[in-house]
């Protein structure tokens, strides 16, 4: 039996977070019901870029790879009255029901935890939303593009010379699912221990914070603020990323023990400024860390990354090519856990990109599944699964209950 | 939430948070450290600047809500209660590189053997297995070989990565956590534990995010870090791929925020507000006003459009400060934000209406500090007092004594041997 098999998720996320966080328990076998609508859907089915330069709503690379995981899709104009009855009779087959709205949504349409727990006592909902469902910044929209920025993240990223460069994509879109996927899985384990569900309100803004957390107490304790400092830290020399043969090529080499100093300068082969009395020492090489690295960049530029990487690597040296796309297909260690994985996908034909858990269980593996086409499963769902008589599904289906 | 689960957390700094996400969930999380203190203790920032292992603010904020004992389990005796203590666990956490585990005799078959129902969960740079595994895996070097570092950082500059090192932290630990709950419940239906492998440089590949693979399946072009600007690909079917460039970070009166003009169905809304914003003072040009964002997709913006608008956009932030264009945004629903450091944070009234922060005692030091709070908020009213990490073998007679019941004369015995 799987992990999660007979657990029935009604999942109303949608972008980022929502469905990076279901994915967790869809690696591993519940029956989850992804509730879009043809008038409203997931917002990632429209963003660019798409297969072939074709827009539509199956053909976005954004929205596949938030979704390599079986569901079963459906769509649903909860603008609809009868919409919102067929909800609360979904709500009643759920175990869990998770949204990720700008807070007030579910509300409106009379989704709120109260309305739940009236219809199903026992019902676990996970809200998930930028800065928690109370408060006055509650209703504020946001992404984790920008939410980076108010969790102090984008302040630490960049030189020391110059304003932080930030991320290159919604980096906190894929940490604050992580909180939220332990979270719902505990609250599950206590419902089956207590029979009580619950509501878990999780702020992405407030998860993500515990990431930095000695930042924030360095801050209340000594009043001290980071900075940036590029790829540099105080307990090791070198460690950075330095310049390779090629173009836009790099490889991070990091230094931190006596040991590992010595390795270093036999891989680059002891030349005389690897005697120099002042590179001896930490805290001389600190000192003297822009010529240092001058020197060691002198000795990676004759090299390409995949001469530097396992030459350190095997001295013990800590150093890894820094991947562009091309790198990671062709990396040893991703392909060994087969972070790409082919399916076949009507739209995108064997589409090489659906991804993994970053974790792999010896006893439960999990299963990865092409995304949902819109609406995909309407009629196995409102027919089969609750039982709609075929007259009545199509009599709601002409009046737009199911756009 | 998870009181009844025991859980031995045997990491380092590369897997702390993964034992402290379940602990703040109310399991009971024993922190195994060597005689005399984790090698972590020595990890700053510190209290008032005192380098000291019971002043390590890096171990406070990990370290939370657990319980602590030492334990040598290099030694035979260390071995011997290690396993003693399994035996009424739930979940043993490492991060030891691979193959250590096995080295000590403690590894997944060894102590299954002991108890069939415990998890094992492994938190490393590479994972158990395959061409790496022995790599060494400081953050830089997951961080580059995840993918991240070429996309990040000025295009005029080497890759770069966050000047705290959290590559474990966001990636390989808070993952642990989520496999072992996956290991939990699959133990709540089979009766059998089993062995989690986490690996940071796979869970880190997630944030590279989808636009390089497209890219690549597209037409075999591979993104560059582009610093502040986000130049975003139009693919337009029998059209020649062009590029649009639009800020991410913009400069502001005190500052920088992120803000990103975005287009289209449920992202269009945000463009239009702060159109609607910096028209109502005066500073938007004609092309701002004329455009309706909601109205059109990515692929039918073009570089001009967006240059008129960025141009509006960045006088008006210029004029504007931190606070009030977080505040201005907020009112008006535009997903902007600034670029905080923790001081601002700790301002922020959003988290002060929401008590975030949480008063943790700290008696030995005679004080009280503020702390970032739970992760959740829950209708059930669970325990959520926060206590601060253990002291160095702070638990060690509540655990050996009274609950593993080991005798007065032999915790002695073992303490003079530096077992304990």
């Amino acid at each position: 039996m799987r992990p999660f098999e007979g657990v029935n998720v009604l999942d109303f996320t949608w972008v980022g977070v929502g469905p990076l966080t279901v994915n967790y328990l869809n690696y591993y076998g519940p029956t989850t019901i992804k509730v879009e609508s043809s008038q409203r859907p997931d917002p990632h089915r429209f963003t660019s870029p798409f297969k072939g330069g074709v827009i539509g709503p199956e053909t976005s690379y954004y929205f596949n790879h938030a979704h390599p995981t079986k569901c079963l899709d459906i769509t649903l104009n909860m603008n609809h009255p009868k919409a919102r009855e067929i909800a609360k009779r979904l709500v009643a087959w759920a175990d869990i029901v998770a949204e990720s709205f700008t807070p007030g949504t579910m509300e409106k349409w009379g989704l709120d935890y109260e309305n739940l727990k009236e219809i199903k006592p026992d019902i676990i909902m996970l809200r998930t939303c930028m800065q928690g469902q109370t408060g006055p910044s509650a209703k504020q929209p946001g992404l984790g593009l920008v939410l980076v920025a108010l969790s102090g993240y984008v302040e630490i990223m960049g030189w020391p010379d110059r304003p932080p460069c930030g991320f290159s994509s919604a980096f906190t879109d894929f940490i604050a699912p992580l909180f939220n996927a332990v979270s719902v899985m505990a609250a599950l384990d206590y419902r089956r221990r207590t029979g009580k569900g619950m509501c878990l309100d999780i702020s992405q803004h407030e998860a993500v914070l515990h990431c930095i957390g000695p930042l924030i107490l360095d801050s209340v304790v000594n009043r001290r603020e980071p900075t940036r400092s590029g790829n540099r830290l105080p307990n090791a020399a070198p460690h950075g990323m330095y310049r390779c043969k090629g173009e836009d090529r790099w490889c991070a080499i990091a230094v931190f023990t006596d040991e590992e100093w010595k390795s270093f300068c036999r891989v680059v082969g002891t030349p005389a400024w690897t005697k120099d009395p002042k590179f001896q020492t930490l805290l001389g090489r600190k000192q003297n860390e822009d010529e240092l690295d001058g020197f060691v960049e002198e000795w990676t530029r004759e090299r390409s990354p995949e001469e530097v990487m396992p030459s350190m690597q095997a001295a013990g040296v800590g150093a890894g090519v820094a991947e562009n796309v091309k790198d990671m297909n062709e990396d040893p260690q991703l392909k060994h856990y087969r972070l790409f994985q082919a399916l076949e996908h009507p739209y995108f034909g064997n589409e090489p990109y659906y991804f993994p858990p970053g974790f792999t269980l010896s006893k439960a593996p999990y299963e990865r599944a092409r995304p949902p086409l819109l609406g995909e499963y309407n009629e196995y769902v409102y027919t089969k699964l609750l039982g709609i008589p075929d007259e009545e599904f199509v009599q709601l289906m002409k009046e737009g209950v199911f756009d | 939430m998870l009181s009844p689960y025991r859980i031995l957390d045997l990491t380092n700094e590369r897997g702390f948070i993964c034992g402290k996400v379940l602990a703040d969930l109310g399991a009971d999380v024993i922190k195994i450290e060597k005689p005399g203190g984790d090698p972590a203790r020595s990890i700053g920032p510190f209290y008032h600047d005192i380098p000291d292992p019971e002043k390590s603010l890096y171990w406070f904020a990990f370290n939370t809500n657990k319980r602590g004992i030492t334990l040598d389990i290099d030694t035979v005796d260390g071995k011997e209660i290690f396993k003693r203590l399994t035996k009424n666990s739930d979940i043993v956490i490492e991060s030891f590189d691979p193959g250590v585990m096995d080295r000590l005799g403690l590894g997944y078959s060894a102590l299954s053997q002991v108890n069939p129902r415990v998890i094992v969960t492994s938190i490393t740079g590479f994972g158990q297995t395959g061409p790496y595994k022995h790599y060494k895996a400081p953050d830089i070097v997951v961080w580059a070989l995840s993918g991240n570092a070429y996309v990040t950082g000025d295009p005029d500059r080497a890759p770069v990565m966050s000047s705290f090192p959290f590559s474990y932290i966001v990636g390989g630990a808070l993952q642990a956590a989520v496999g072992t709950m996956v290991a939990l419940h699959h133990r709540e239906r089979t009766g059998e534990g089993q062995h989690v492998d986490a690996s940071a440089q796979l869970s880190l590949s997630w944030p590279v995010s989808a636009e390089p693979y497209a890219m690549w399946i597209e037409e075999g072009t591979i993104m560059k870090r582009q610093g502040r600007i986000w130049k975003r690909p139009q693919v337009l079917a029998g059209k020649k791929t062009f590029w649009v460039a639009t800020p991410m970070v913009y400069q502001c009166k005190d500052g920088d925020i992120n803000f990103v003009i975005m287009a289209g169905l449920g992202y269009g809304m945000s463009t239009n507000a702060l159109s609607k914003w910096v028209e109502s003072e005066g500073m938007a040009s004609e092309t701002t006003k004329g455009i309706d964002w909601c109205k059109m997709e990515w692929s039918q913006v073009n570089q001009e459009m967006v240059d008129g608008v960025v141009k509006d956009f960045s006088r008006f932030f210029m004029a504007h400060t931190k606070a009030e264009l977080l505040e201005g945004a907020s009112k008006r629903g535009i997903m902007l934000y600034p670029v905080l450091r923790p001081k601002d944070i700790r301002e922020l009234n959003q988290l002060k209406s929401r008590d975030y922060w949480v008063k943790v005692d700290h008696p030995e030091l005679e004080t009280s500090i503020t702390y970032h709070g739970p992760f959740l908020k829950t209708t059930e009213s669970f325990d959520t007092v926060c206590r601060r990490a253990p002291l160095i073998g702070e638990h060690n007679e509540e655990i050996y004594l009274r609950e593993l019941g080991l005798s007065k004369e032999e915790l002695l015995t073992l303490k003079q041997m530096n077992v304990i």
